[in-house]
């Protein structure tokens, strides 16, 4: 089953030269159109795409965690995540452990980050801290370690990339053409004759100005979803119990926070779509994600077994004659007997108590990681107190004391 | 002449295929070689865990001078099957685990214990090794089936036999009851 990593990076590879392929296409057509030449088009379509490649590999992943508004963590800091990321990683047989960021907000999300699996991050909010037991977190975590194994990140990142690529020039071709109505008169008299046909051309070329953007979209969201669907058999086949994942999936899916760092451009690297509507019809052709219920009911069906190919088989069950999700490599070198394992003894400890605790536990290291001082009145009170007031003087809730805060 | 270079064709052809089969066998391999050795650093960490363990309680739990002993000794013979074989060293690390889990059976009767800081982080420490020891193995597993697969099924299996590559031996925990994580109840 291993196998399937090496059979993904051949795959890949072909999507994004597919991509490619139709971003040049579209950029000879553009040049034909406003140029008149279409290795113009080419030129111009190879540079918006290289520089924007060049800006998200350089950058990328910094400029995404800060967006997110990310802050590292440090094993010190949360050692159960830690021990949690440690051991998706021994499962998943990656060669390093990838760093661990922790974002503030109390919508429960998670994505993974890094085109490389040498220098791959893995983010979670604060409110997936709280909210999720052992079981669940690892399930999780062990969805996003399935993303950066499958190099999704890299994969996302790159079509993602020339998918927007081909937007921004449609949409330069659509102004072009609103406002340069005067384009196509100079464009007959340079060529003489043949009207006829260069109408037809003309209607051509913006059929596929409209079309071309709609279709690497449309490839794009598609196989975003897919990739959800084989990470989550990855987080199966490394924890070996489906129902950590679903049970997780269900309480992210079920939280009324929005995730407000989250925009359109980040969204699909997400565990659960962050911008996801309620009205929205579940099995929207233009959303990043699969619907939830429906990952959850695959997981749920997969029973005592845990690998690929049964993944695959519920799969083709749920939806139904429409092939499976999982590439054939993969499944030609997939064990045949992978049975799953029992919950964690955590799981019999009382939920409310737990969810107690682990709310004290998250509060306070987002406290530590904020720089809040903690400050100890005569009467007995503690608190801590942010960042802003230091230097400052406040007043004691209980008993009147006014106090002084050291300053930085 | 055109049946000379059909004939060479072939025995390119098959100086690929070959190549190619035994690179792919040097890397089953040495991930099996590479995931023991994962293995053997979540054992060690084990052991080296346990003493802190049976020191930070032996204060809180006098009446269970048995169950201490049993773990101290299961370590003890862990610790000595180390590199007597695959089989030897999982059925001693086996028991081990099972003293452990009984252990923290025993721990949960004990509230002193159960706020001491120490005695939770060294808990979750331990929880967590076994836990990593279980994926490593899962891991480990994986890959001697891929080995194993490639070693006997055809065509590897001639490539296998030329150069000397062995099936290799699986981590097996002795009994299946072992297998099962203990329910705690609290009622």
């Amino acid at each position: 089953m291993w196998e399937q990593i090496r059979a993904n990076k051949i795959k890949s590879v072909w999507v994004i030269v597919g991509m490619g392929v139709l971003l040049l296409g579209f950029g000879y057509l553009i040049g034909e159109l406003f140029f008149e030449s279409g290795i113009a088009g080419i030129v111009l379509a190879s540079i918006v795409w290289l520089i924007m490649n060049l800006v998200a590999f350089f950058q990328g992943d910094q400029v995404f965690l800060s967006v997110s508004k990310a802050k590292k963590l440090e094993r010190s800091d949360h050692p159960k995540l830690f021990n949690t990321v440690e051991e998706m990683t021994i499962a998943s047989g990656l060669p390093k452990m990838p760093d661990i960021y922790i974002i503030d907000e109390p919508a429960p999300n998670a994505f993974a980050m890094g085109r490389d699996p040498n220098k791959a991050a893995i983010a979670v909010t604060s409110g997936l801290l709280q909210r999720l037991n052992r079981d669940e977190l690892q399930g999780v975590i062990a969805h996003e370690i399935g993303h950066i194994k499958n190099r999704d990140v890299l994969l996302m990142v790159i079509s993602g990339i020339t998918m927007g690529a081909i937007v921004l020039l449609a949409d330069f071709a659509l102004i072009y053409l609103i406002l340069g109505g005067a384009g196509g008169g100079r464009r007959s008299s340079s060529s003489g004759g043949g009207g006829q046909g260069q109408i037809i051309i003309l209607i051509v070329g913006i059929a596929f100005i409209i079309l071309a953007p709609i279709i690497a979209r449309l490839l794009y969201f598609a196989m975003s979803r897919k990739r959800e669907y084989l990470a989550d058999a990855s987080s199966a086949l490394y924890t070996r119990y489906p129902e950590g994942l679903a049970s997780a999936l269900e309480k992210i899916s079920s939280s009324t926070n929005v995730l407000k760092s989250a925009n359109r451009v980040t969204a699909p690297m997400y565990i659960v779509n962050p911008l996801h509507k309620p009205g929205l019809k579940a099995s929207d052709l233009s959303s990043t994600h699969p619907p939830t219920s429906e990952r959850i009911r695959i997981l749920r069906s997969m029973g005592s077994s845990a690998s690929f190919a049964d993944y695959n088989r519920i799969y083709s069950e749920v939806h139904k004659g429409g092939g499976g999700v999982i590439p054939q490599s993969a499944l030609a070198g997939a064990a045949g007997l992978v049975e799953t394992r029992g919950a964690s003894a955590e799981e019999a400890r009382p939920e409310k108590i737990e969810k107690l605790e682990r709310t004290r536990e998250v509060s306070d290291l987002v406290e530590k990681l904020n720089d809040y001082t903690a400050l100890a009145c005569k009467c007995g009170a503690k608190f801590k107190v942010p960042t802003d007031f230091k230097g400052k003087s406040i007043k004691c809730p209980r008993c009147g004391t006014v106090n002084h805060i050291p300053g930085r | 002449m055109i049946a000379l270079y059909v004939v060479i064709g072939v025995v390119v052809v098959l100086a690929i295929i070959l190549f190619m089969q035994y690179n792919s066998l040097v890397r089953q391999r040495n991930q099996v070689q590479n995931s023991w050795s994962q293995i053997d650093v979540q054992l060690k960490r084990r052991h080296d865990l346990i003493p802190n363990l049976i020191e930070t309680v032996k204060g809180y739990m006098k009446h269970e001078r048995e169950t201490l002993e049993s773990v101290t000794n299961a370590r003890t013979s862990a610790v000595e099957a180390g590199g007597r074989g695959v089989g030897q060293q999982a059925k001693a690390e086996g028991e081990l685990s099972g003293m452990l889990t009984r252990f923290f059976a025993v721990a949960e009767n004990y509230p002193d214990l159960k706020a001491n800081q120490n005695f939770l982080a060294l808990q979750e420490e331990l929880t967590s090794t076994e836990n990593k020891i279980g994926f490593a193995r899962q891991f480990y597993n994986d890959s001697v089936l891929n080995l194993n697969n490639k070693v006997q099924q055809f065509p590897s299996n001639i490539v296998a036999g030329m150069f000397g590559f062995k099936v290799g031996e699986f981590f097996e925990l002795e009994a299946p009851a072992e297998r099962e994580v203990p329910k705690v109840s609290f009622t």
